[in-house]
């Protein structure tokens, strides 16, 4: 499956959204990127991402093509997984403002508030600094974001919106092998947060290797 | 690749060119669906729409019922708002900006200058540089679609031909603009300037575009989408996704044919998944030979 540790294996689920770019942003990250979407497909990744785009649609295919909870299994199994706006809504173990029933992969145990910044007219860019990413603020766009309204106890908050409306939201989280981003590095030129996750894909396949958990 | 997001500027704030090209972005691989109430916004989004179009009408009955179409009640718009959690789109005519400020205000996230409803001008399309909402625009050929992206559209869709259920003119606008984009990636610098000239659009995107092989925005589809076939085939021939206006809500079962069509979008290039979900989708919108239209009743030629 696995091409070896240097050149992890990521998937992206390609059931809707800005697929392409994350492909190349984790192609220029360092991993080989494939799409995902059928069950086989992601037996075959050491990683997942869950790209931007409209969560209830993703959750809705991803239900009927049966891909649901083989994505939950796999998560909670361990295995590495990124979410960017759609994808963290996907990754979060309880919603706000969701429709009723909007069903989600989970993974990371927290709240995320859906559109929680506005509507698009209120979607902005602006600078974010994120715990452990060296090279100084990132450049994050943020996209009818969510934001992490509680995060449980074993979940390491990477980053927050500082000053406006927003000041001091959770917009960057980590639990474990799974990180969640409200803004998307994969419409910027900056590979920093798709390289932070190979590199993730990377040392989890080495425990693996070696035994450990 | 996203080569042409690194060029641009790295602003701050609302309303820039990133923020608007970028929700586009979002909705690629998804189906846009015409709504006419917040029952229909409900079904849509249960059916995995990836936003609605808000709007009085739907094209069908724009062109049966004759008239001057305009933009849609505020009140019905912002029942459609509150009735959904994807994204809410409608239209403003052609050139009239004081329609498109309401919507702005209204807070609707996309903005459609379209043909289907009547133009307010003759001469002058909507200067979308000054909103913050972003829009998207019809096109029938690659001239026509920089043209919309010079003036600040964040998002082009082929025109077709609205409410007839016929797929042609989509095909048409859809194999013009590839055929367009791949013609400009064979010239070469002093060429490229000709090419602006023929195009009637600037040399800098007309440049962009030779580069990237593709447009610098998302391209969808637009303009008689009535089945889970003809939207595949439309993502097949190079749209990112897919409008579907009269298509759905005019058929016996909308519910299940939105749901078909959602996933023949994405699965678009696997058969045995369209024959699966084109089975027992009850009638079809009836629909109307395009040859037949006169040119009068063509949506297509209007905005240039």
């Amino acid at each position: 499956m696995s091409t070896g540790p240097t050149r992890p294996v990521v998937g992206v689920l390609a059931l809707q959204g800005d697929v392409r770019e994350h492909v190349a942003a984790l192609q220029a990250g360092g991993a080989e990127a494939r799409q995902v979407r059928r069950p086989e497909e992601l037996a075959a990744v050491d990683g997942i991402v869950l790209p931007g785009g409209e969560s209830t649609t993703m959750a809705k295919l991803a239900a009927r093509w049966g891909l649901l909870e083989p994505l939950r299994d796999a998560v909670r199994a361990g295995l590495p997984a990124y979410g960017s706006c759609a994808g963290m809504i996907l990754l979060a173990d309880r919603l706000l403002d969701a429709p009723p029933g909007q069903e989600t992969v989970g993974g990371l145990d927290v709240t995320v508030r859906r559109n929680a910044f506005g509507r698009q007219v209120d979607s902005f860019e602006t600078r974010v600094e994120l715990d452990g990413l060296a090279g100084g603020p990132l450049h994050a766009v943020f996209i009818r974001a969510p934001w992490v309204e509680e995060a449980g106890p074993g979940v390491q908050v990477l980053g927050r919106v500082v000053g406006g409306p927003a000041d001091g939201r959770i917009v960057a989280v980590r639990q474990g092998d799974v990180v969640a981003t409200s803004f998307h590095p994969e419409l910027t030129g900056d590979r920093r947060v798709h390289a932070l996750f190979v590199d993730i894909v990377r040392r989890h396949l080495a425990d693996a290797e070696r035994g450990e958990p | 690749m996203a080569e042409h997001l690194d060029r641009m500027d790295g602003g701050t704030g609302t309303g820039t060119d990133r923020v608007k090209r970028g929700m586009a972005e979002q909705l690629k691989g998804g189906v846009i669906m015409d709504v006419v109430t917040p029952e229909q916004a409900r079904i849509a989004e249960d059916a995995g729409a990836v936003a609605v179009m808000a709007l009085e009408r739907v094209p069908a009955d724009i062109r049966a019922q004759g008239g001057i179409a305009r933009m849609s009640d505020p009140d019905m718009v912002q029942g459609i708002i509150d009735a959904v959690s994807i994204p809410v789109m409608a239209k403003a005519r052609i050139g009239h900006f004081v329609e498109a400020q309401v919507l702005q205000s209204l807070g609707v996230d996309y903005i459609d200058e379209s043909e289907v409803l009547t133009p307010a001008d003759e001469a002058h399309h909507i200067d979308k540089h000054a909103f913050t909402v972003p829009f998207v625009c019809g096109a029938t050929d690659l001239g026509e679609a920089l043209r919309r992206i010079s003036e600040g559209a964040a998002m082009i869709r082929s025109k077709g031909e609205a409410g007839t259920g016929n797929v042609v003119e989509a095909t048409r606008h859809m194999r013009a603009l590839r055929a367009g984009i791949r013609r400009l990636a064979t010239l070469d610098e002093t060429e490229l300037f000709v090419a602006a000239k023929e195009l009637r659009a600037p040399h800098d995107l007309v440049t962009e575009v030779a580069r990237l092989g593709k447009l610098p925005v998302v391209l969808f589809t637009a303009g008689g989408i009535a089945t889970p076939a003809d939207a595949a085939m439309m993502m097949q021939l190079g749209a990112e996704g897919v409008f579907v206006g009269s298509g759905i809500f005019k058929s016996g079962d909308p519910a299940q044919r939105a749901a078909a069509i959602v996933q023949a979008t994405t699965f678009h290039d696997d058969p045995d998944v369209i024959a699966k979900v084109s089975r027992g989708l009850g009638e079809p919108m009836v629909g109307i030979d395009v040859a037949t239209l006169p040119e009068s009743e063509r949506y297509a030629t209007r905005g240039w």
